[in-house]
């Protein structure tokens, strides 16, 4: 048999109701309506008088197997053996008994898993690979999102913000993490660094030229060898050419900075969906805790926190005070690379007298 | 036997603090695993100089193009163990459920063939099994895919898909999430599998208009659940949260913040809704779970063309679809067909690295439209057109087309 080969079972995505808590296979697509016990837990109740509690904990995502089969022994002696996980790597356990939060909560607890993450919360951060696994990243992301999730346990484990913070990272530009209320991302500021030795034999360079957003790429003969030059004058140091062509090294340990954007909103609730704004750039890339980094989030959360309505988000927030107060409140500056000059941009300026002093 | 761990001074000061430590867990597999001992090495190595060393290549299983992400290190002289540390991407159940036994199960699989280290999940939704040598990733990949699961994607492809608890836990569920999302997959695996399109393709899922999924900002094609009819209303529910929270609370966060002021609180502390103008933003019901919930003239908007900022900059999903039921065997087909026509249009016409919503944005939409054989609808655009360069001496012949439109829908 060994020498045999095995086919592969093109199976695709498995099918979930298998996986389910009987109580949710039972009542699916007739829930009536849930409420938040407390931070953390959530309770759903069916149109047939069903139940089901929802505790949420935080982990750290890139698991080794003895934490999931931690997580495993907790479901089955405190929990009813059913788990799921959400988009930002919290695990639920799912139970039928009332009776069973309180202990479940206290074992997490036991055992180093915060429980929150839900409602008006600061949740987990939604993050990258960084250092640990991707081929282009210029700084880490579970060591980044571990020191900030630190600091912002409390906000994790509590439900006191004016409405949901959604936070990500990124380890390089093309910007991985995804649109966030607070979201942190590398910014490069300085064009790649070639080595003209290699070009010609890694990277197919037609494609490497249709890369780069602003055509400042072209094909050019380097001491004697077929490589490619950039026009740094054009340049916008996005890191576009980097991946197909590795020689073109963006990566810098002091030039790639992180940068904060705020008020992106994947929801329609209230408003349309937005993207996020750039707010602050240059803060150093500073393993292992990237302090500058964590004082600045927390900064704009307690602005936010404190100044914010009910219901609205980073985003809706500063809408409704103004990008003038919003720099204002937070101290930072407001420089011209926070005016837009790509394409649409000119939609991004303010066309008419609405100013607020 | 104990493999020789490295000095790690950054990464020890993560296992401090309140917050799970990844490296608490890296440790413990380094004591077993040399792969897991060198990684470290290699990770605090990346610490210290602030910088990268993964390499890409190419690996991948009998019969399939992707699915497997090679690492390849190039500090492999400092940290041979480690040399190979390549990620297979395996798609989960839609809604990420999981009993122990599952899970267990996987485990045992990646104890046995890989580092030990699995995240649950990446971004792009699939488990990801971190840590294999090439010599060992069809034995991994046979293992796992002998439970049930199989590879996701990666290049130029169909990728692995989301969706949201949605029905098995949710009451704003409008569509059974879980059976779209695998129809439509299922029918692309041989997109997802051999990675021969002109950039990757993604499908997201979203029971409601909270989006949970992120997919108008994240996809290429959105699914999102919606309704036709009115939002239904126990209006007991609605007094009783008045009592519970006073008529201002009701007034300044859920009749103020409706986006058309389509709501009103009326004297006895009920709520009157003019739901035609409702835009089906989901905040009142939101905020009053127990007593507003979606109609039940239930179905989908679909949306195409989100994307984040390689190469154009950040896309929104735009609307194609506004509305279509999503019930019967014949919706899901009729589904599937759309996104084949989508995709096939793309795959001819797209630019290589090009998104679907920057060949939109190249071609523009109503070309777009004409491509893959749909008609305009208002609901596609936040506003008519501000300027007036176009050509339009075939007006006539499309206002036509409109009126027989309309006339075709009263008939019907």
């Amino acid at each position: 048999m060994s020498d045999q080969y095995r086919e592969a079972v093109e199976s695709g995505v498995p099918d979930p109701f298998q996986y389910m808590h009987p109580v949710m296979r039972r009542n699916y697509g007739q829930w009536d309506w849930h409420e938040r016990c407390r931070p953390g837990v959530l309770h759903h109740r069916s149109v047939n008088g069903d139940s089901i509690w929802t505790v949420r904990a935080g982990t750290q995502r890139q698991m080794d197997t003895g934490t999931i089969r931690k997580l495993c022994a907790i479901a089955d002696e405190y929990g009813e053996s059913h788990v799921r996980f959400t988009i930002r790597s919290n695990i639920e356990f799912m139970v039928s008994d009332e009776a069973r939060v309180v202990p479940l909560i206290d074992k997490l607890n036991d055992e180093g898993f915060p429980v929150g993450g839900t409602g008006n919360s600061v949740s987990m951060i939604s993050h990258t690979q960084g250092f640990l696994h991707c081929d282009i990243p210029a700084t880490d992301a579970s060591g980044v999102v571990k020191a900030l999730m630190d600091e912002l346990y409390e906000e994790f484990v509590n439900e006191r913000m004016p409405n949901r913070v959604h936070i990500s990272t990124s380890c390089c530009q093309i910007n991985c993490g995804g649109q966030a209320d607070i979201a942190i991302n590398i910014q490069h500021t300085k064009p790649p660094m070639i080595n003209h030795d290699l070009v010609a034999n890694i990277c197919e360079r037609p494609s490497v030229v249709a890369r780069c957003p602003v055509a400042a790429i072209r094909p050019a003969i380097v001491n004697g060898k077929p490589s490619l030059e950039v026009d740094e004058r054009k340049c916008i140091c996005c890191g576009a050419c980097y991946p197909p062509c590795p020689p073109m090294q963006i990566n810098d340990p002091v030039n790639s900075k992180l940068a904060i954007w705020i008020g992106g909103k994947n929801s329609n609730a209230r408003s349309k969906p937005s993207f996020m704004k750039l707010v602050a750039a240059g803060l150093p890339n500073k393993p292992p805790r990237w302090p500058e980094v964590s004082a600045l989030v927390k900064k704009i959360l307690k602005c936010y926190q404190e100044d914010a309505r009910d219901w609205e988000r980073v985003g809706e927030w500063v809408e409704r005070i103004g990008w003038p107060r919003f720099f204002e409140k937070t101290g930072l500056p407001f420089t011209r690379f926070h005016v837009d000059n790509w394409k649409g941009a000119k939609y991004t300026l303010n066309h008419s007298t609405h100013i607020r002093f | 036997m104990t493999k020789k761990q490295h000095d790690t001074p950054n990464l020890d000061q993560l296992e401090s603090g309140p917050w799970p430590s990844f490296v608490t867990g890296f440790k413990r597999l380094a004591q077993d695993k040399p792969m897991m001992a060198d990684l470290l090495g290699q990770l605090e190595h990346s610490y210290q100089n602030i910088k990268g060393y993964w390499k890409g290549g190419t690996v991948t299983v009998r019969g399939y193009g992707g699915g497997i992400i090679p690492r390849f290190s190039e500090v492999a002289d400092k940290f041979p163990e480690s040399s190979e540390f390549h990620t297979l991407r395996v798609m989960p159940a839609p809604g990420m459920h999981y009993d122990t036994e599952l899970l267990r199960a996987l485990c045992d699989v990646w104890d046995e063939h890989g580092s030990g280290l699995l995240a649950l999940h990446g971004q792009s939704g699939d488990m990801m099994f971190q840590g294999c040598k090439s010599e060992n990733i069809q034995a991994a990949f046979d293992a796992i895919n002998e439970l049930g699961f199989d590879l996701g994607g990666a290049g130029p492809s169909v990728r692995t898909s989301m969706s949201c608890v949605g029905a098995a836990r949710c009451e704003h569920s409008c569509f059974n999430e879980a059976v779209a999302h695998r129809q439509v997959m299922n029918s692309f695996t041989d997109d997802l599998h051999r990675p021969a399109l002109p950039y990757k393709f993604k499908f997201k899922f979203s029971g409601c208009p909270n989006d949970c999924m992120n997919s108008i900002q994240r996809s290429d094609m959105a699914v999102i659940g919606t309704w036709r009819d009115d939002i239904r209303i126990k209006q007991d529910e609605v007094r009783k949260f008045v009592m519970d929270k006073g008529r201002d609370y009701v007034q300044e966060n859920v009749i103020s913040r409706c986006p058309t002021q389509c709501m009103k609180l009326t004297k006895d502390d009920t709520l009157e809704i003019d739901n035609s103008n409702c835009v089906r933003c989901m905040h009142c019901i939101n905020v009053m779970t127990k007593a507003l919930s979606p109609g039940l003239d239930r179905g989908v908007t679909i949306l195409v063309g989100g994307k984040r900022t390689l190469k154009i900059g950040d896309l929104f999903g735009t609307v194609l679809v506004p509305f279509r039921k999503l019930e019967t065997q014949q919706d899901y087909e009729e589904l599937v067909e759309l996104a084949e026509t989508i995709i096939d249009f793309w795959a001819e016409n797209g630019l290589e690295h090009e998104r679907l919503g920057e060949t939109i944005e190249r071609i523009g939409l109503t070309n777009f439209l004409e491509g893959i054989g749909v008609e305009v609808e208002p609901a596609m655009v936040a506003q008519p057109r501000s300027n007036s360069y176009a050509r339009m001496d075939a007006w006539e012949e499309e206002a036509e087309k409109w009126r027989k439109r309309q006339a075709g829908k009263q008939g019907a």
